[in-house]
């Protein structure tokens, strides 16, 4: 700790820090632009000026930028000196000389840290009579747009998309004020974090190109806290609605998960919640007839009545959700809706987390460890914000070597210059080439049996008495030294694996890696990747059911004739299932009843269709591959604009069958009723009644607002419907008002903060207000709680699997993972279909010159005996003997890892 | 004695003048105005019915920034951007809830690009109070109102179709990043 005088008053701060970084931290308002909290200082924008004096006794002082200097002890300082401040007057007024008279046609307007540092520093009036810089502005793809001529030249964009997401194709060009950010041509950013440039830019030069078409002032925009439901890593999202429709995804700061970043996917893959074939009334599908509520749930029982219902469940449903159907259905006859072999999966990850030796660590935590092994998971396409978090814990070995050298960790620059590209060491055991490559020590391909064998190699050599694997090519067992040399010599090791290729040898293979690190009494950690935004939750829903719970059950179980009715709960069956197994199974249930968002595959063939809310328009729990439960909140009510919309929450719906069956009054009326429910039925599950305040959490006696009080046009919006205004919609389930009446501000700590914005601070920026230190924690505390803490017991070893051998003329098919196009309801988003690649089959080019055809050539291949036409994608690393799909994309089949492919052909013309 | 008599001199007078001044009234010009067989003046700048101009090319002034909106004390004005081929801004639509307008004119002040105005009009009674909510439809007008010379477009930075980067007021050309010149 130090001491520090600002303005004649002494503060206690974290001597490590800068004085910018220590007074944001105070509450002290210092402008800045270069300076971000999780990019540390460079010190390029001369903004942040403060006067610095000697001692008590110097009058004098000098200008220093805060962002430069040491917080050291009894440093005495002065933010509002006159000259500081007619200094950081003057500097924002020179960074305004070429700034355009562009505000009302920028999206950037309303939510953009220029205006906030312009006003900051008072400067209201334009001297420079001269002739402004301008520049062409590039297309950079779907996602974002440009406008070069709003750049203040803070060299952010590069130092994020380069130094921190290691991208390669945004550049500075240029020299003095021509500087110029962008590509060397136009073309799509490759970064699959280029999203996160929307918010690090201060101004108005990246923006979001989704958000643009149906653009909305931040002031206007009603908000809610929600989770990211496009894959596991349970990132906090802040999703904005306009007029009915989502608008935007922008970042909401969890100090323990995503901080400030996330992935591409997660930002512009809400597309699918504004689609106009949504159901939004219940509809039987035969005729198109649409029904009210009521009739709905009526018809729905009758439908169902004196039947054996069978029930399907979702990974992409939240708790309470298949929580209901389980209790409507009964527990017996309550089925997850996953594929059996990814269940069981499931369960060993559950298993491996919740009985095994070592921590599973947060998304921030990862950012912390200095060895790390990733063992079968392209993380950058199934979970990709772990994969940005890895990124960042390789920097480690350069904060080492600057910690050496005396340097301070927010010293960017000199960090970088001083470490020379030196990393901790990563390595990467993958079936194909991936995007973390670049930063690994070493990446290798191979079969997912070959991985795990490697896996239990790497376990062997760091305890002996792991079992060893015999047959092991030497390099292979090099390889494993190698690695596990490295685990050892590191402080906190990191094994990172997960389900996505589907293979229990490598889930397996990182259990042995784990138990050997803690057998050396290492402080290490296993992160083990989950397919979906629930599936961990749902793996903890029924981990104590008795049989088999996978979707192949559920069917097999219509197909008997065990059940005779059939109720999925967002879920598209064609997509885990093979479609022959799904088709018998439709057939075989006399009444099949869909509750979904999206008009699936499967709901074209139910005979009623429930509308069910998205994300967007319900509430609920999900548990993240970390297991942790965060509560996501209604954004808007969508009836306030069409009284015909009778979406509602999964649960409702399912409660409301359930009372119609039972012919008894309605009990859950509020999602705090069901959140108990399901708490209370699921002992694992208990800790989610904690996960978010409950309905009556009040701060100052208030709801909290979900509207900036700067919410415009509330006599206006729906005067075309009816220009008497009905009173706003009111929310049962949460402490959350549809409304700007209510808290909305930062002085009280709170966790759930649907939008960041505090007196003067109308960018991203404005999180600094809610954190207990610059870019550290909410202070109230991160969202969401942990469920699962391992109890540390000793697990018994897993035994080594087979190497890989595949049979002349067969080979076995890997799924091959799209951050674009892999998951379901992102790949309805037209931005994101923009993005996704055309469906292929993938071989490694010696395979493909041995069949003699070329990459693009239309293959036909058997597939279980099913027969697929896919165009060739040659692929350098994919090994010998595997041939990839494409998880998800159109004519893919559901269901494909550890399949034997046959006759491969190409298509005659 | 006499002090009284004054008073009471002074007290007959000051009636008689009041009385005078009253009915003087009679034979006075009138204020009232036989509204509305007699039309009423209203000087230019008086805030009435609003408007959305155009500018002097004959396009849509309002650029959809939604400052307008938001300077509104009432909240009754709403719109939404939306962007033509040729990269202008534009509100798709534009709705003003007369019922609820108090004319304050913040409006107005608030528009970067003049294009909302307050006209000397407020002739806008209606039996329906539906009827008070005015669509774009019913707010454009095919003039530029105030301002008439002002150009948003020529002044901003954005580029539009017939405006590349450069050409607006107090531009220069834009620069060639791979250009060897210092």
């Amino acid at each position: 700790m130090a001491t520090i005088h600002v303005d004649g008053k002494a503060y206690e701060v974290d001597g490590a820090d800068n004085l910018l970084h220590a007074c944001l931290s105070l509450g002290l308002d210092v402008p800045y632009f270069c300076w971000h909290p999780a990019l540390g200082s460079v010190g390029a924008c001369r903004q942040c000026a403060v006067k610095q004096y000697q001692d008590e006794n110097d009058t004098r002082g000098r200008l220093v930028m805060s962002c430069m200097t040491p917080a050291s002890d009894k440093t005495w300082i002065s933010i509002d000196d006159e000259e500081a401040k007619a200094f950081r007057a003057s500097v924002v007024e020179w960074l305004m000389i070429n700034h355009p008279h562009d505000c009302p046609v920028c999206e950037e307007g309303g939510h953009c840290h220029l205006q906030d540092m312009t006003v900051m520093t008072g400067h209201n009036q334009r001297r420079y009579r001269f002739t402004k810089r301008t520049h062409q502005n590039q297309e950079l793809g779907p996602f974002i747009a440009h406008e070069m001529n709003r750049c203040i030249a803070c060299y952010r964009c590069v130092r994020y998309y380069n130094d921190y997401a290691g991208g390669t194709d945004l550049g500075v060009f240029g020299a003095h004020d021509n500087v110029y950010f962008g590509r060397v041509e136009d073309g799509v950013l490759e970064s699959e974090f280029a999203g996160n440039l929307t918010e690090v830019c201060p101004t108005g030069v990246f923006t979001d190109k989704t958000h643009s078409e149906r653009y909305t002032r931040k002031w206007d925009m009603q908000f809610a806290p929600s989770i990211c439901h496009n894959c596991s890593a349970g990132c906090n999202i802040s999703p904005g609605e306009r007029y009915g429709e989502i608008r935007r995804v922008e970042n909401r700061f969890n100090g323990d998960v995503n901080h400030y970043f996330l992935c591409d996917r997660g930002r512009f893959g809400y597309g699918f919640v504004n689609r106009k074939d949504r159901p939004r009334q219940p509809v039987m599908m035969l005729s198109g007839m649409k029904m009210g509520v009521d009739a709905a749930l009526d018809q729905a029982a009758a439908l169902l009545k004196g039947r054996t219902v069978i029930g399907i469940g979702s990974p992409r449903a939240s708790l309470e959700s298949n929580h209901a159907l389980r209790e409507l259905v009964g527990a017996e006859n309550y089925y997850t809706g996953i594929a059996a072999q990814e269940l069981a999966n499931l369960q060993l990850i559950c298993q491996v987390l919740e009985t095994g030796p070592l921590p599973t660590p947060s998304m921030r935590e990862i950012e912390a460890h200095d060895a790390v092994f990733v063992l079968g998971e392209d993380l950058t396409q199934t979970a990709a914000r772990l994969a940005l978090a890895l990124r960042q814990a390789v920097k480690g070995k350069a904060t080492e070597i600057a910690a050496a050298a005396k340097i301070p960790e927010w010293h960017q620059a000199a960090v970088q210059n001083v470490a020379q590209q030196a990393r901790s060491p990563l390595f990467i055991a993958s079936v194909s080439e991936t995007r973390l490559d670049d930063v690994a020590t070493q990446s290798v391909q191979a079969a997912p049996q070959d991985l795990a064998r490697l896996g239990f190699a790497v376990a062997h050599a760091i305890d002996p008495s792991a079992p060893a694997v015999s047959g092991l090519e030497p390099e292979a067992a090099a390889l494993a030294q190698r690695i596990a040399d490295a685990l050892l010599a590191g402080q906190r090791p990191l094994i990172v694996s997960g389900a996505s290729l589907g293979s229990r040898d490598v889930i397996e293979a990182a259990a042995n890696i784990a138990q050997a690190l803690k057998n050396r009494e290492k402080n290490a950690s296993i992160s083990l990747v989950v397919p979906e935004a629930n599936s961990m939750g749902i793996a903890m829903l029924v981990a104590d059911d008795q049989g088999d719970k996978s979707v192949d059950a559920a069917l097999q179980a219509l197909t008997s004739g065990r059940g005779d009715a059939l109720l999925v709960l967002e879920n598209d069956l064609y997509r885990r299932a093979p479609v022959a197994a799904v088709d018998a199974a439709l057939a075989a249930a006399k009444i099949v009843i869909a509750a979904d968002h999206q008009i699936t595959e499967t709901a074209k063939k139910a005979h009623l269709v429930l509308p069910v809310g998205s994300f967007a328009e319900s509430d609920g729990t999900l548990v993240s591959q970390e297991g942790r439960a965060q509560r996501f909140f209604q954004v808007f009510d969508p009836s306030y604009y069409d009284s015909g919309n009778l979406v509602r929450e999964g649960w409702r719906w399912l409660h409301a069958l359930h009372a119609t069956r039972q012919n008894q009054p309605v009990d859950w009326t509020q999602l705090d009723q069901v959140t108990e429910a399901c708490a209370a039925a699921h002992p694992r599950l208990a800790g989610i009644r904690g996960a978010a305040p409950k309905a009556d959490f009040r701060i100052r006696g208030m709801k909290l607002a979900r509207e900036p009080h700067r919410y415009s046009g509330r006599t206006a919006m729906r005067a075309n419907i009816n220009v008497s205004e009905p009173r706003q919609p009111q929310d049962r389930d949460s402490a959350f008002a549809f409304s700007m009446e209510g808290y909305a501000g930062s002085a009280e700590d709170r966790q759930q903060i649907p939008f960041a914005w505090s007196p003067g601070w109308n960018s991203p920026q404005a999180w600094n207000k809610f954190q207990d230190e610059v870019g550290g924690h909410l202070r109230a505390g991160d969202p969401g709680v942990r469920l699962i803490e391992p109890t540390g017991e000793r697990n018994t070893w897993f035994a080594v699997n087979p190497a890989f051998a595949p049979e002349k003329g067969q080979w076995q098919a890997v799924p091959l993972h799209h951050l674009f196009g892999s998951e379901e309801t992102s790949a309805r988003a037209a931005p994101i279909q923009a993005r996704m690649p055309e469906p292929y089959v993938a071989l490694n080019k010696a395979e493909a010159d041995r069949l003699a055809v070329n990459e693009g050539a239309r293959l036909t291949l058997s597939l279980d005996g099913q027969t697929l036409h896919l165009p060739l994608r040659i692929l350098d690393d994919l090994p010998l003997g595997v041939i990839g799909l494409p998880v998800g994309l159109a004519g893919i089949p559901a269901v494909f890892a550890d399949a034997r492919v046959t006759d491969i052909q190409e298509a005659a013309q | 004695m006499f002090k009284y008599i004054g008073e009471v001199l002074h007290g007959t007078y000051t009636q008689l003048r009041s009385l005078v001044m009253v009915f003087s009234h009679a034979f006075r010009k009138r204020d009232t105005l036989q509204y509305p067989e007699e039309p009423v003046y209203l000087p230019p700048r008086y805030r009435g019915r609003i408007v959305l101009t155009r500018d002097p090319d004959g396009e849509e002034r309002c650029v959809a920034c939604n400052l307008c909106a938001v300077a509104c004390p009432v909240g009754c004005i709403s719109l939404q951007k939306a962007e033509t081929e040729d990269g202008r801004w534009y509100p798709e639509f534009f709705r003003i809830n007369f019922s609820r307008c108090i004319f304050c004119g913040l409006c107005e002040e608030a528009c970067p690009t003049t294009a909302i105005q307050l006209t000397p009009d407020f002739e806008m009674g209606e039996f329906q109070r539906q009827d008070l909510v005015y669509e774009k439809e019913d707010l454009l007008i095919s003039g530029p109102g105030k301002n008439p010379d002002y150009n948003f477009y020529r002044v901003a930075g954005m580029a539009i179709a017939g405006k590349p980067k450069g050409a607006a007021q107090a531009e220069a050309e834009p620069i060639n990043v791979k250009g060897l010149l210092p």
